[in-house]
This record gives C-alpha cells, sequence and structure tokens, in this order.
C-alpha cells in the first residue's frame, strides 16, 4: 500500500507561545480507516485542520513533509490547495447543528460544492446529491434537497454533511470527532455508514476521537497524540493487545472490557492533565503522570520498534512496561 | 446536565406587533404615495397662484375644494407639494442607506472577517468617522459645492456608515467562526465566497435593521439641511424646505409648517416601529 497522507515533524503554534502540535508524524495508507485518539487538548484536531490548510488565527504551521497522494501540501499555493479541498479531500466536523449554513437550502449547498470544482451543471449535481443522500441513508431525498438546515434533526444533518463531502468523490474524508454531539443510536448508524462508504467508494478516513469503543470498532490503524506527539502507532490490533506506551496502557484501563475488569475494584484513570508545553520543552511529555518516569525522562526519548509496523515514543524497551496498569 | 428549563420565546408582544404593523402601514402609505400620489393629485406641485396665497387647509374656514390642504406662500396647492416632497425625502433616506450601507458593510465585514492589520485599519476609520460632527460636515460641502438632490445623498451616504460598519464588524465576528464557515472553506470555497454566501446572508438580518434606523435618521438630517436652506434646492417641495419657506408666516398660517412638520414625524415615527418591529421578528437568537 502507498501513502495517501503522509505528515512528518508537524508542528503547530499559536501566537509563537503555546505549541499545540510538536514533531507529530502520522500515515494514512489509501482506503484505510486511521484513528487519531487521545484525549481533549493532545492537539488531534489541530493537526486535523492544519492537513485542510483551516487553522484558526495567528495560528503557524511547520512541518518537515506533508504530502497528500504524492503532492507537496506545504508548497501548494492558496488556489491550488482550494482546489483540492472539498475535492480530493474533504472534512465533516464535529457539531452538525452548526455545520450547515442556515441561510440556504440544503440542496443549494450540496450542488455548489459539486458546480465549483467539477463545472458540472446545477441538475447534474443536484442529481448526485439525491444519490448520495439515498446513499446515506436520507429517505426522501428530493424532498430533502429544498429544506433549510433547521429543519433538519442532528442525525440527518451529520448524513447530509457526510453526503456533501463525498460530492466529489474525495480520497480522503477528515471526520472530527463525527459523532460526539449524536445520541448513541445516530452514533452506531453513522458509524457503520462511515465503514460502508468505506468500503464502496475506497475512501480513506481519518477519523478523530476520544471514544476508543469507536477506535477499536472502525480503525484499521491507530495513531495515538499525547501533549502534540504521536507516541504510538499501530495496527488497531495490536494497540489494544500489546500496547506499548505507558499513556496508551494508561487509556485502555479506562475503558471497562466484561470479563477483564474486576467488578470490585475501580476503573483506572491517569491522574493529572496534559500539561501545557512551552517552546524549549525537551524530553517526554507525559512524564509529569507516568508511574515509570525517571531522570531520564527528561532527555532525547527515542521512538522505538514493537512490531512491523508499530512504533512508540518511550525511554523503555517493548515488554519493559511490565507493571500492570493502575487498575 | 441540567434541569430542563422552559425556553422564554422572542418578546414579540401584541403592542409590539401593532406597532409594526402601524409602522408598516405608514411607510405603505408614504410609499405609495411618493410613487403613484402625484398622478391622482390634480394641481401640478410647482404652479403658483398669488392670487390664492396661503388658503387654509379643509378644516379650517375659508379652504377651497381644489386645494385640500390649502396652498402656500405663492399659491402652490399643499397637498401637491407634500406628496411629492414625500418622494424626495424617501429617494433621499434610501439612496443614502444604500450608500453608506455599501461602505459600512464593506469595511464592517471586511475587518471582522479579517482582523489583525486590516480590523484595526476599520476600527481606526471608524473612530475617524465618529469624531465628525455629521451636520457641521454636512453644512460645511454644501455650503462649499452648492446644494443639490446628488450632493445630499453623497455628503450623508458618506457620513452615515458607522453604525453600519460596527455592527456588520461585530456580527461577522460572531458568524466567522461558526463551522459552516469552515466547513465551507473546507469544502473549497474561495474568501470572496465566504464573503458573499457564508456571511453576508447570515448577519443580513441585523443589518436590515440597522437600515430602517437610517432611513429614518437620513431623512431628518436631510430636512435639517433643508431647513438651513442647504439641502434641496427650491422650488423642488422637499419637507425640510417647505417647513423654512413656511416659517415666515407660521404666526398667522400657522399649517404652512404644521402639515410637513407632521408629515416628517409620521414617516420617521413608522419607519423607526418597523424598524423595531424586524429587530423582535429577526431577532438576534438565529445567529446561535
Amino acid at each position: 500500500m502507498s501513502a495517501l497522507l503522509e505528515i512528518e515533524g508537524l508542528e503547530v503554534t499559536f501566537g509563537g507561545r503555546t505549541a499545540a502540535v510538536r514533531g507529530a508524524s502520522l500515515r494514512v495508507e489509501k482506503g484505510e480507516t486511521h484513528c487519531l485518539v487521545g484525549e481533549s487538548g493532545c492537539g488531534k484536531s489541530v493537526t486535523a485542520l492544519s492537513v485542510m490548510g483551516l487553522l484558526a488565527r495567528g495560528g503557524h504551521r511547520f512541518a518537515k513533509r506533508m504530502t497528500f497522494a504524492g503532492t507537496d501540501l506545504l508548497s501548494l499555493s492558496d488556489r491550488r490547495m482550494a482546489r483540492i479541498r472539498g475535492n480530493r479531500m474533504s472534512m465533516i466536523f464535529q457539531e452538525p447543528m452548526t455545520s450547515l449554513n442556515p441561510a440556504f437550502t440544503v440542496g443549494s449547498q450540496m450542488a455548489e460544492v459539486m458546480t465549483t470544482h467539477k463545472g458540472v451543471s446545477r441538475a447534474d449535481a443536484l442529481e448526485r446529491a439525491v444519490d448520495l443522500m439515498r446513499r446515506v441513508g436520507i429517505t426522501a431525498p428530493e424532498m430533502r434537497l429544498g429544506q433549510f438546515p433547521h429543519q433538519l434533526s442532528g442525525g440527518l444533518r451529520q448524513r447530509v454533511m457526510i453526503a456533501m463531502a463525498l460530492m466529489c468523490g474525495p480520497e480522503l474524508l477528515v471526520a472530527d470527532e463525527p459523532t460526539t454531539a449524536l445520541d448513541v443510536t445516530v452514533q452506531a448508524q453513522i458509524l457503520r455508514l462511515l465503514a460502508s462508504l468505506k468500503r464502496d467508494f475506497g475512501l480513506a478516513i481519518l477519523l478523530i476521537t476520544h471514544d476508543l469503543g469507536i477506535v477499536a470498532r472502525v480503525a484499521d490503524r491507530v495513531s495515538v497524540m499525547y501533549a502534540g506527539e504521536v507516541v504510538e502507532r499501530a495496527p488497531t490490533a495490536e494497540l489494544f493487545n500489546s500496547p506499548q506506551h505507558p499513556y496508551t496502557r494508561g487509556l485502555l484501563s479506562c475503558v471497562p472490557v466484561p470479563g477483564r475488569v474486576r467488578r470490585d475494584r475501580p476503573l483506572g484513570s491517569i491522574p493529572g492533565v496534559v500539561p501545557r508545553i512551552m517552546p524549549g520543552f525537551a524530553g517526554c511529555a507525559f512524564r509529569s503522570r507516568c508511574s515509570h518516569a525517571d531522570a531520564t525522562c527528561e532527555r532525547e526519548i527515542p521512538r522505538r520498534a514493537a512490531g512491523a509496523a508499530h512504533d512508540y515514543l518511550c525511554r523503555l524497551r517493548a515488554g519493559e512496561v511490565i507493571a500492570p496498569p493502575p487498575a | 446536565m441540567s434541569a430542563p428549563v422552559a425556553v422564554r420565546m422572542a418578546p414579540t408582544s401584541r403592542v409590539g406587533m401593532a406597532g409594526f404593523a402601524f409602522g408598516l402601514a405608514i411607510v405603505g402609505l408614504v410609499v405609495a404615495a411618493a410613487l403613484v400620489g402625484n398622478a391622482l393629485v390634480p394641481q401640478d406641485p410647482f404652479t403658483q397662484d398669488l392670487g390664492n396665497r396661503l388658503k387654509p387647509p379643509f378644516w379650517m374656514a375659508g379652504s377651497q375644494p381644489e386645494h385640500p390642504l390649502g396652498t402656500d406662500q405663492l399659491g402652490r396647492d399643499y397637498l401637491a407639494r407634500l406628496v411629492y416632497g414625500g418622494r424626495i425625502s424617501l429617494l433621499i433616506g434610501i439612496m443614502t442607506v444604500i450608500t453608506s450601507g455599501l461602505i459600512g458593510i464593506t469595511l464592517g465585514v471586511l475587518g471582522g472577517f479579517f482582523g489583525g492589520r486590516v480590523d484595526d485599519a476599520v476600527l481606526f476609520a471608524i473612530t475617524t468617522r465618529l469624531s465628525i460632527p455629521v451636520v457641521l460636515v454636512a453644512l460645511a460641502v454644501v455650503g462649499l459645492l452648492g446644494s443639490g438632490l446628488v450632493l445630499v445623498v453623497a455628503t450623508l451616504g458618506l457620513l452615515l456608515w458607522d453604525r453600519f460598519a460596527v455592527v456588520a464588524r461585530a456580527t461577522t465576528m460572531q458568524v466567522r467562526t461558526l463551522d459552516y464557515v469552515s466547513a465551507a472553506w473546507c469544502a473549497g470555497a474561495s474568501t470572496p465566497h465566504l464573503l458573499i454566501k457564508e456571511i453576508l446572508p447570515n448577519i443580513a438580518s441585523h443589518l436590515a435593521v440597522v437600515a430602517t434606523l437610517e432611513i429614518a435618521l437620513a431623512i431628518l438630517l436631510e430636512a435639517a439641511l433643508s431647513f438651513l436652506g442647504l439641502g434641496v434646492p427650491p422650488p423642488l417641495p422637499s419637507w425640510g424646505l417647505m417647513i423654512a419657506e413656511g416659517k415666515d408666516y407660521m404666526f398667522f398660517s400657522p399649517w404652512v409648517i404644521m402639515i410637513p412638520g407632521v408629515a416628517l414625524f409620521i414617516l420617521v415615527l413608522g419607519i423607526n416601529l418597523v424598524g423595531d418591529g424586524l429587530r423582535s421578528l429577526l431577532g438576534t437568537e438565529r445567529l446561535a
């Protein structure tokens, strides 16, 4: 497989003071579902936004390499980037209630994406919109075309967003916590939908989430982020079966697994919060919360391999993290 | 999660709605009069008849049936002049708001959207504008360049854009951070597209309210300028000019200033009522 999206050494700073992402590296293969997990404030969303070139005011990105299907995104002009955005890679957001423009009908918003990028007629674009809406499980799509966003429920809106993101047949879909704002039944439907779209369209999905249940369900490969770094990368099964980084282990111990978690003991938790990282910080960012931390954690941390496609960022060798996750 | 709380709807009280309807009726009446009024009134607003000077209106003794609102000091029919003057007042109000709206909305949206240096420049322009006394500058300009309809519109338009800019800037700042703007950007939309199709339609309701208030203000300012002899030139019958021309006769023929004065008051009241009604109908809750 060849990489569709490859990011190496991504750094994002806001106003030069806070480092939101510090040297994150990420590789999304063609047609895979890649999950980016981590707790709030660890830089997941900022990473995704910087891929789209959508950083808030004052945000700056630097990277050693950032390529999309062989195209260097860093040197791309704004106009050529705009041609890729929405066309070859698109994005769906966390909050479906505010992601659609309240002033226009669903149909005109969907058609516009395609008439802009592909130069097709409005009628053809509307036809494709109806097809896709049916594909993402919207009943009576012809009727929905003429409706305004406020007439749709949250689940419907997220489906419309997904259909809109697929209008131009993108190769990569960036989904920033697409199910967080939805209730669990709708959540399951949307996840199933994403999985089937990936299968049918050969779509690569970069899914950002903090829900390990979602990761286990849909991901092919996982990157765990902590404090702006990707601390562990592995195929999903391998990550769940033999997590190496103490942070990954800590995360997994927070999830109850029937049969494995003892009922009479409290569920695991990671003490403390993600520290605010100042420029010039060195060493392991997790050391303030890690039970294995010692003085060597303040030095440069090596990236160690734990398998063919599995690596992690820790001074400990694979298997050295023997202490059971705090449970 | 907090306990469920009944959501209070926007206070569209009955009194408020009655005011809105009343305002709409007034504005509609004046607009209709401005459009077709002079076709319905048989008299010409410019024909002088010195034999019939200062005839009183219909409710006073000595009125003439062919001049229901009497005549002015040159014997011109007052109803015809009132109707024609309404046309000029509305024309000036609307043209001024189009000019000032274009300037103010452009500046405000650009400042609110781009922020940083652009916003600093816009804020500087707004502060500068706010420090300029409108009536004095208008007097100076008209005094230097002579009076005329176009000049009055241009002067007022270049001076009254501040409220548009302030409101457009503030609402743009709120809208630009919403997800659908980001989503449109992610869908490959260009900056002009974002400004025109994502931002503008969603701040339009706020701007509509500002526009009504500004029309009323422009009409009042035009009346003031005309009263001072610096608005539209005679013999055009602007309401302000009619008051100015009638002021020498007000002690013996009070209706010559009363009629245009009341007309001005009612029109401005009507426009303001429409503005208030629009504000409570469109509300700010649509932004959330």
